[in-house]
């Protein structure tokens, strides 16, 4: 794991030069430019609001504006979470002529494809802060929570996406799968709900290692409120171990990149 | 015992014909099936085949090699594996220091972006670091010659420029072992030398290079010592020029296809006066046999041959009709050879026949054979281009003259 790590050093203009190449593109020749980091989110968002509306119609109670809080700040994670798998289960074949013709460590191109995300996700961040900021949500000391929440975040992307770019190359069903269930995952993800909802079934939500770290930053964000801890160690564990099984397949799979792709 | 830079020992690699499991649907039930047991030994014998068999080589520090074969020997596999895309099915690859591959170089194009940003995401691509491009970009440009076009996206670029770009990128990696794949046939004949000299001053700075090529006298030329391929397996390894001379000898391409005109050509060979062979000394007389056979009656038929340098520049070309010579009809499963007698007034080098079957009153061509047959021209004297006209050298001094000032030129 350690030699792994020096040989990512090695390689760290590389991955750079690769993430830039994704962003570069991607704003490139684009009417919206930089706002297009904002707007999946904000569609999200849009659609939470919507959503909280009905629940809030169906109850009798009125809408408040914690609970948009809560949505816009779980909805853009989820954005990134989506974004970066979807293109990091693509981004091995999407670079079948450098995986067949050059040789350095294939898993620079899911982890550039992460990173990229990783750069949409700080614009929309960027925004989403100065909007809470003038809505006037607060601060408080929870909020040193938040960049654990996300480096977790981060990883479990990365676990997925290193496990899922290999198997993409050498199936292409996976990368349908993996649209259908980024598409409905939204439904089994607390994004427009709490898991709190669900009172004493709440702990089948949680299981989806993705619900604590949500969970976790609408709670410091919102509520000023420490994550719940327990869950945090699972989805922490769960993270790791991911990262570590899927840093382990790809390893083993990729001599045989080249002539599968 | 000294370390070699690169050190192929009994290098193996199997290659499977057509697809395995290209979807789940068929993984699941083939694992099913190996789970159960049942899997009867190795079901897919028969769909794989060897690529390389037993391959074994060293190449020593600053030497540069050469790796010649037909297309399918297996040089492109062997340089996939040096360069490590491709691990080998059984053997060892060492690798020592820093190893560059002049495979495809643009490969790490993006078609979008700038000439100026690809050069950065391709030679971080290529193994350099950022800093070294910035250090090197004005070299890495000026070399391209593509100064003016650095700010337009290269999908905008002709072939060239886009081969041009690559290789020049490519070029500025300072590599411990160079492995170099045909990028010689990128660009014009300028860029061809610039890129020639290039290797060789990579070379004269102690880096080893590995060359495959079909260009023999570029091979020839640069490499000491060669390997020659046939069909996966070391055929013969040596000095370069008894490597490549062996290689003209053995590589007649194998015909495929023509074979259901009216007339077809059937075989191409060279000779000389007392019998079959491929090495010529320069002004020798050399017979090229062009044998022709007929499926269906035809008439007024006529044969050409073209004589080509390995860089596919024409050094000679005629028919026997424009020679002023009759005509002939075939029948139906008759065999007719035209001979042809030439005096070799050629420069050292390889050189490719091709011959053609055409009836020249309404201009039909039947068949015509690219490289159907090769053979290799030495000369005493250096000789290089494509002609040899026996050079003379004398000198002839004159004393006490003025010296002329020139000016140093811009």
């Amino acid at each position: 794991m350690l030699e792994y790590l020096r040989e990512l050093e090695r390689y760290r203009d590389l991955l750079y030069m690769l993430a830039w190449r994704d962003i570069r593109i991607k704003y490139k020749q684009t009417i919206m430019g930089f706002m297009w980091a904002v707007f999946m989110p904000l569609l999200i968002i849009s659609a939470g609001v919507l959503v909280r509306y009905a629940f809030a119609r169906l109850s009798g109670q009125p809408v408040v504006l914690t609970d948009i809080d809560t949505v816009a700040v779980k909805a853009i994670p989820w954005a990134f979470f989506v974004a970066s798998l979807r293109f990091s289960t693509l981004s091995l074949i999407t670079n079948s002529n450098l995986v067949t013709k050059i040789y350095f460590p294939r898993e620079l191109f899911p982890l550039a494809a992460t990173l990229s995300q990783l750069f949409d996700l700080t614009v929309a961040s960027v925004a989403l802060a100065v909007i809470l900021a003038l809505a006037g949500i607060g601060v408080s000391i929870q909020l040193l929570w938040v960049p654990l929440l996300l480096v977790l975040l981060v990883a479990l992307v990365l676990a997925l996406g290193i496990l899922l770019s290999a198997l993409a190359l050498f199936y292409r069903d996976v990368k349908y799968i993996v649209e259908v269930v980024l598409t409905f995952g939204i439904f089994f993800t607390p994004v427009f709900y709490d898991v709190r909802l669900f009172g004493e079934w709440a702990w089948v939500l949680l299981l989806n290692p993705l619900a604590p770290l949500l969970e976790g930053l609408a709670a410091c964000i919102v509520r000023h409120e420490a994550p719940a801890l327990g869950w945090l160690a699972y989805s922490a564990t769960f993270s790791f171990v991911a990262l570590v099984s899927s840093h382990k397949i790809f390893r083993t799979l990729e001599p045989a990149f080249a002539e599968n792709i | 015992m000294p370390e070699f830079p690169l050190q192929v020992e009994q290098v193996s690699k199997k290659f499977r014909k057509g697809q395995l499991h290209d979807s789940l649907r068929d993984l699941i039930p083939a694992a099913a099936r190996k789970l159960l047991g049942r899997a009867s030994g190795r079901p897919l014998e028969k769909q794989e085949f060897w690529a390389l068999q037993d391959v074994c080589f060293e190449v020593a520090r600053g030497e540069a090699f050469g790796i010649l074969g037909a297309n399918g020997a297996g040089k492109s596999t062997i340089l996939k594996l040096l360069s490590g895309i491709l691990k080998p099915t059984s053997g060892v690859i060492r690798v020592n220091g820093r190893l560059s591959a002049l495979i495809e170089v643009s490969a790490g194009f993006h078609p979008d972006l700038t000439g100026r940003e690809n050069i950065f995401l391709n030679g971080t691509i290529l193994g350099l670091k950022r800093s070294e491009i910035r250090r090197r970009f004005d070299e890495i440009v000026a070399f391209s010659g593509l100064e003016e076009f650095l700010d337009t996206p290269v999908k905008r670029y002709s072939s060239g420029m886009f081969a041009r770009l690559g290789f020049s990128v490519a070029a500025h990696v300072d590599p411990d072992i160079l492995l170099v794949d045909e990028v010689l046939s990128v660009g014009d004949y300028l860029f061809q030398r610039r890129c020639l000299e290039r290797m060789h001053a990579i070379l004269n700075g102690g880096a080893t290079v590995v060359f495959v090529s079909h260009n023999l006298e570029a091979v020839a030329n640069l490499c000491s010592r060669s390997l020659l391929l046939e069909r996966g397996r070391v055929a013969r390894i040596g000095a370069s020029e008894e490597v490549v001379r062996d290689y003209v000898g053995a590589s007649r391409q194998r015909r495929t296809g023509n074979l259901g005109h009216e007339a077809f050509i059937a075989d191409v060979r060279v000779r000389g006066r007392d019998g079959s062979r491929s090495h010529f000394q320069a002004g020798e007389k050399a017979y090229i046999d062009v044998e022709v056979r007929g499926n269906r009656p035809c008439e007024q038929l006529a044969v050409g041959i073209i004589i080509r340098t390995a860089q596919r520049v024409e050094a000679f070309n005629t028919s026997t009709q424009r020679l002023g010579a009759k005509s002939f009809s075939l029948r139906e499963g008759q065999k007719v050879t035209c001979s042809l007698a030439l005096d070799l007034h050629l420069a050292t080098g390889a050189y490719y026949v091709s011959a053609w079957i055409y009836r020249y009153d309404i201009e039909k061509t039947f068949d015509e054979w690219e490289s159907a047959a090769t053979f290799l021209v030495s000369a005493d004297r250096d000789s290089r281009g494509v002609a040899n006209l026996y050079p003379e050298v004398s000198l002839e001094t004159v004393e006490s003259m003025n010296p002329v000032k020139t000016q140093a030129q811009g």
